[in-house]
Order: C-alpha cells, then sequence, then structure tokens
C-alpha cells in the first residue's frame, strides 16, 4: 500500500537509522557555515516552516522535510553546495516549485534541499531560431508572460505553473502534447550539475541546432530523471508561434467508444488538432454541478484547433466526424470569452472531482496506453471502479492515450485508501499488459518504483542502475526516488 | 459611422519583474529589465481593434511618447491590429519627467491634428498609478469622458459606456468626439502572432517631437526622493493583555 508503504519506509529507516539520522543531523549542523559562506547567510534556512515546506509536493504522499534548505543564486553556487555535500554524503534534493504530483520532493533520507528558486532569470532569447534558455527558477506561465510581445510561445501544459526546469525533470506534458509534444520532445539542451559539482552541458555548452546526431543522447537521459541524475540549471526549450486563430468546440457522445473513435478519425483527417481532452460522464455530472453548466451526461470530448483563419475554416470535416459516430451537441467558439467558457469545465474538472465529496482528498491515475487500447481499459476501468465502490472521474488526453482517474478519497478511511491503492495497482498493470505505460506524464517519484521494474523489465533496470551508479556513486541525488 | 481612433500606448516593465530602487534614490533601475506595454494599455488597443473589427471605427492609430524603444511597443500595437502609428519623440531626462499633464497635451494635439473622433487610454500606468492622463486629455478637448470602461458600445452616434465604480457599475451616455479609459475587465487582449508581428513591420509610424505640435513638456514636478517601502520587521509576541496596551500606547498608536 504506497500510502502505508511510504509511512512504514520512513518509520523503518526511523528505527533502524536513528543513528544514521543523528549522525547526518550533526553532519549537516558542521557543514552550516560552509553553506553559509557559498549562498549568505539569507541563503540556508533552518526552519521548520521552510523545511515542510521544501519536503512535500501537490501529491497525497507524506511531508518529508529535508535537514536543511539552501538558496543558491547561480550555477557555481549550485556547484559549490553540491561539492560540500558529495564530500560529506549528504542527499541532495532539488526543488523547483513543488507541484510534482509523485512525491519526488521528499527527503526520505534527510539531507539537503536544494530550492532554485532564486535563479529566476529568462537568458538567451532568440526569436528567430525559436529557442531560449531559462533558469530553475522561471515557470512556464512568466516565460510566456515574457514572451507575450514576440509573438512566441511555449506550449507543454501541464495545468499547474511548474519551473521549467522542474517539468523536463518530470519529463511533463499536457494538453497541447497532442500537436506540440512533451518536454523529450521540446528540450534542446540543459545544463546540469552532478552529484560531485561537475558542471556538464548535455549538448555542448552554449548550443542550440534545431537537430543533432552528436554523440549520445544526454539531453534526454536527464530528462525525466527526477532528479536522480543530477541538478537541471538551465534548460534551452524550443518555441512555437503563437496560434493565429483558436477554436474551441465540445461535443457528447453516447459511449467511450465512440468518442475514441472521433479521435482517431479526427487524428487522421489531418485536421489541426491541439487539444483533444476526453471527459467520462461521471466527470461530466461533477463539472455540471461545481460549475453550473448543463452539458449532457455522457462521454464528452473537448477540442481545440490551432491554425490559421482559413485552415480552421475547414473544421467542417469535424462536425461531419463526430455525427457519424454518433456524437451531438456540438458547440463552436471562436472568441477567447466564449472558449474559456467552454473549456472551464475541463479546467476545473480536478475541483469539480474533490467538491463531489467535500473533505476528501484526490489522487490523480496516469496511464498511458495505444490509441486503439483505449476503449478497452477505459471500459474495464470503469467496472472496476463501479465494482469496488469507489469515486473516480475520468479526464484524459485522449489524443495520446493517456487518461487520469481523479480518485477523490478519505484520507482517514484505512479500508478506503487500501482499495484505492489496489485499484491503482490493477490499473497500472492493465496498461502494461496493453503496451502501455504505468506513467505517461506525472513520472515514477515514490510511488511506481515497482511498476516501473514491471513495465520496464530486469535487463532494462539494469542498465538505469548502472547508469545511476556511474553518475551518482554514492546515491546522493534524491535518493529513494525512481529506482528502488 | 466610421471615425478615426486614437490609442495611447505607453512602455514599462514587464509586470513580473521586483522594482529596485537606483543606489541614489533618483529613481528606479531600468537597465537590463524587461520592458513590454502597459497592461490597460494593452486592454485599449484591444478595444480600439475590436471596434475596427465591427466596423465602427475606419482607422485606429497607435501614439507613444517617449525614446526610440517606444517604437517597439507601437509596433505591438500595429501587430494586435492597430493601421499605423505615431511616436513622439522625447528622450533624456525630459523622458524622465514627462508625466500626464505633458501627454494629454500632447495627446490632445494629436486628437485635433488627427481629426480623431475618440481617444481610448489605459486607466492607468503600472508605473507611476496616476490615472490622470485620460481625464487630462478630456478636459484640455473639452471632450466627455467615459474612464474606467468596463463595456463600451456605440449607440448611434452617441458612445454607451458601462464604468466601474466603488459602488458597483455605472452606465453614461456621452456624445463623440470623447475620451475612453479602459479598465481591467473591458477585455482580454490577444496575443501578436508571427504573422502579425511581419505585418506590422510594413506599417507607417511618424516620428515627429513635441515641438512639431506646439506642445510644451517642461515639467512642474521635481522627483525628490525615490525610497523602497520599509523592509517589514518581525512581530512582536506579548504575555498578557496588560503588554498589548503598554506597547500600543508606547508607540503612539493609542
Amino acid at each position: 500500500m504506497w500510502i502505508f508503504r511510504s509511512v512504514f519506509l520512513f518509520s523503518d529507516l526511523l528505527s533502524f537509522c536513528c543513528c544514521f539520522f543523528f549522525l547526518q543531523k550533526s553532519v549537516v549542523d558542521g557543514v552550516l557555515p560552509s553553506f553559509r559562506s557559498v549562498c549568505g547567510e539569507d541563503g540556508v534556512s533552518l526552519s521548520e516552516a521552510i523545511r515542510e515546506q521544501h519536503g512535500k509536493d501537490e501529491s497525497v504522499h507524506k511531508c518529508c522535510p529535508p535537514d536543511v534548505v539552501v538558496f543558491p543564486r547561480s550555477v557555481d553556487e549550485v556547484s559549490a553546495l553540491a561539492k560540500i555535500c558529495h564530500m560529506h554524503c549528504l542527499p541532495i534534493i532539488p526543488f523547483g516549485t513543488g507541484t510534482g504530483l509523485e512525491g519526488g520532493v521528499g527527503a526520505m533520507k534527510g539531507g539537503v534541499c536544494f530550492s532554485l528558486r532564486n535563479m529566476d532569470q529568462v537568458l538567451d532569447l532568440h526569436v528567430e531560431d525559436f529557442d531560449v534558455t531559462v533558469e530553475p527558477g522561471v515557470t512556464r506561465k512568466a516565460l510566456n508572460s515574457y514572451l507575450r510581445d514576440t509573438g512566441l510561445w511555449f506550449p507543454v501544459d501541464p495545468g499547474a505553473d511548474a519551473s521549467l526546469c522542474g517539468m523536463a525533470a518530470t519529463s511533463a506534458s499536457g494538453t497541447n502534447a497532442v500537436r506540440y509534444g512533451t518536454m523529450r520532445e521540446n528540450i534542446m539542451n540543459l545544463e546540469v550539475v552532478l552529484a560531485d559539482g561537475t558542471i556538464i552541458n548535455t549538448a555542448g555548452k552554449g548550443r542550440r541546432p534545431r537537430k543533432t546526431s552528436a554523440g549520445y543522447n544526454l539531453t534526454n537521459l536527464f530528462v525525466g530523471s527526477e532528479g536522480t541524475l543530477g541538478i537541471i540549471t538551465k534548460t534551452t526549450l524550443r518555441l512555437y508561434g503563437i496560434p493565429e486563430a483558436v477554436v474551441s468546440a465540445v461535443c457528447s457522445f453516447p459511449s467511450v467508444q465512440a468518442a475514441v473513435d472521433s479521435t482517431v478519425q479526427i487524428l487522421q483527417s489531418g485536421v489541426p488538432i491541439a487539444r483533444i481532452e476526453f471527459l467520462d460522464d461521471v466527470m461530466i455530472d461533477a463539472c455540471n454541478r461545481f460549475s453550473s453548466l448543463s452539458y449532457p451526461v455522457t462521454p464528452t470530448l473537448f477540442l481545440e484547433f490551432h491554425g490559421s483563419e482559413r485552415s480552421l475554416e475547414e473544421q467542417v470535416n469535424t462536425s461531419e466526424i463526430t455525427q457519424c459516430n454518433g456524437g451531438s451537441d456540438f458547440q463552436w467558439a471562436k472568441d477567447e470569452e466564449t472558449r474559456s467558457r467552454l473549456w472551464k469545465a475541463r479546467h476545473d474538472a480536478w475541483y469539480a472531482a474533490l467538491a463531489l465529496r467535500p473533505g476528501c482528498k484526490a489522487y490523480a491515475t496516469d496511464v498511458c496506453v495505444p490509441l486503439s487500447m483505449l476503449p478497452q481499459i477505459i471500459v474495464e476501468t470503469k467496472e472496476d471502479l463501479i465494482a469496488n465502490k469507489l469515486t473516480g472521474p475520468i479526464a484524459g488526453h485522449v489524443g495520446d492515450g493517456n487518461f487520469h482517474c481523479l480518485m477523490v478519497l478519505d484520507p482517514n478511511d484505512p479500508d478506503e485508501l487500501q482499495r484505492v491503492h489496489l485499484f491503482t495497482e490493477r490499473l497500472a498493470r492493465r496498461a502494461l499488459a496493453m503496451s502501455g505505460t504505468c506513467t505517461g506524464e506525472h513520472g515514477v517519484g515514490l510511488g511506481k518504483r515497482a511498476l516501473l521494474v514491471e513495465e520496464m523489465g530486469a535487463q532494462a533496470i539494469q542498465v538505469m542502475q548502472s547508469l545511476k551508479e556511474t553518475l551518482d556513486p554514492k546515491n546522493l541525488m534524491n535518493p529513494g526516488k525512481v529506482l528502488q | 459611422f466610421q471615425v478615426g481612433l486614437l490609442v495611447s500606448v505607453k512602455r514599462f516593465f514587464l509586470f513580473l519583474f521586483e522594482i529596485r530602487v537606483k543606489p541614489d534614490k533618483s529613481g528606479v533601475v531600468t537597465d537590463g529589465v524587461k520592458h513590454s506595454m502597459n497592461p490597460f494599455c494593452e486592454i485599449a488597443v484591444e478595444e480600439a481593434v475590436k471596434l475596427k473589427e465591427k466596423k465602427l471605427i475606419k482607422e485606429v492609430v497607435a501614439v507613444s511618447c517617449g525614446p526610440q524603444q517606444a517604437q517597439e511597443t507601437i509596433r505591438t500595437a500595429l501587430a494586435m491590429g492597430a493601421d499605423r502609428g505615431i511616436h513622439v519623440q522625447v528622450a533624456g531626462k525630459d523622458y524622465e519627467n514627462l508625466g500626464p499633464l505633458q501627454v494629454s497635451k500632447i495627446m490632445a494635439a494629436l486628437a485635433k491634428k488627427e481629426e480623431a473622433q475618440l481617444v481610448i487610454l489605459g486607466k492607468q500606468a503600472i508605473d507611476d498609478d496616476c490615472n490622470q492622463t485620460g481625464q487630462m486629455t478630456a478636459a484640455l478637448l473639452d471632450w466627455p469622458q467615459g474612464t474606467f470602461a468596463s463595456e463600451v458600445s456605440f449607440e448611434g452616434d452617441k458612445l454607451k459606456v458601462v464604468r466601474e465604480i466603488d459602488g458597483g457599475l455605472e452606465t453614461i451616455t456621452i456624445n463623440t468626439p470623447a475620451v475612453v479609459t479602459a479598465d481591467l475587465r473591458l477585455n482580454t487582449p490577444r496575443y501578436a502572432t508571427l504573422p502579425n508581428i511581419m505585418k506590422a513591420k510594413k506599417k507607417k509610424i511618424a516620428i515627429m517631437k513635441p515641438e512639431d505640435l506646439g506642445v510644451d513638456i517642461t515639467s512642474r514636478v521635481e522627483v525628490l526622493r525615490v525610497d523602497e517601502p520599509p523592509q517589514r520587521e518581525a512581530g512582536v509576541k506579548v504575555e498578557t493583555v496588560q503588554d498589548l496596551v503598554g506597547k500600543l500606547k508606547d508607540s503612539g498608536l493609542v
């Protein structure tokens, strides 16, 4: 049971390694003067409130505060601090905005949290080359505000206003992935500080060609490594032109199969779709109640098209496709205000789900399967939810075959916790059995390490383990995450 | 009803960034800070462009007063849909001392020269928060004004403006020509897209000086000092009510 497991893990560690923690605490005390000489008096914090703030994210995992939080202001300070930690064998946990969903920032073995928010510069914007380099303190919304006069934007949109380097570390994705890709496809270069303080540039310092076949792909090794291989201190991102025109549409379907069939056909017809979001009947009902809307309570697709004025006029096809599949109540919107209203249901999905059972918490599952398997997995999952009396409205990036069950649960009900845990394991295994993955965009973090082994197989995990041992032989980089 | 419209745009820091006071306390640090169009001016431009798209306005002219970089802000307005721009050159010390009175004199002169029927501005700029330029422009022209507009529409040849006021919303009808200042909820400004930015490069920006308009921009205001707000200090906990009253009395608050 991952929730209880992380509790037991903590208390196991506590009981077995009480001595270890005590020793580590005194080591930390010993290096505080060195930390302060690197990042200043204000750059080191031992206060309980700050440590707790840096020991948890948006997941349901318990808060695991580090022993100390440091706030470096430059890559040289990060490197100097890492060298000190390396010398004294102190765990290093990088921290961006704390908006992760898999417990990636918990300091399972205590240690030093590197809060990178003071490194917040947008460096090197090249408008003609469609690229920009940013530091970890720059969030996605801040970057897009910065870019507004240039006609460019960074489209990867995971919902939260996350740190871009943090998004790189978790290989984030979002509603726009069907058109613009995920972080993996949009990072050209990274500056990374390794466990021993070495600074590397994964594609060479300052390099930003649009494509390359030079050497091993180190950039994508670090993307998705969740802080276990190094601290990302710069990322060079691919930018796109802001779409000239945006049109949104909503359509209801009699069944999940009909909605997914429409999705496949829309993708095949070459229509410039940018977002296809699926909400199941339970989710739509929750949204209707939360936002006082009146969508029909059946599987629904929310669509968004980006393109030039003329290409969007050719959207006529889409309503024909959806009609062929039994779709109804097709609604269009072109201007900003109406589009926001149309999409409000989807944007408020998380809160609508929580509102179904006030006082409860929510956990989002994150499996991703090939498109053709989507109807089957959603249908089986819904049957599982009903059979086990669980609240789990479904919202998904159906264009990628990725969907989330927003499990609403009472954290004080151990029976429900157990049922949710078993359900999520079954769901993950169902996805694996359909050639999918247990995590499409949230990452492995703390709770999916065992599933990663099942997904990858022993040999691939062995290679990952070897890479980890090569880059971080002392296992200081975010210990206890991704790999067991 | 086809009229020409002047929209005023001002350039300042992108609202995201922290402001720092210069060590000599003469002003704020401007070097190296990312500049952008004042958010309320963006809303004004958006409204002007929307009126043109509804064919209620013949032409949108974007105006900015300032140094060479003011042309960047005008180009953004052109990329959003303005037809042409006017850059009134004011640089150096003159620019540092340029305030609402001087800008409103310039706008009034331009409104007459261009025979504009409508002047739209942002309700205030985020650097000085003066909220004066629109009102002064209207006074200088002796035109009616619809300020803090959250909705603007034409009714025949009059303008109906819904204003955001402390007590709620006030709807007024004013004759044209008129001055309108844009409030936050008037609209959501569009992003300038790449194709429009490219087209904007070909649109004309006329350059002139305040003297060409017969405007004297000497300032009657002198900035003596700029200070940061005082650093927030830690609070003090007291044990008893008597202690609290004592401390309040000591600090002269009671």
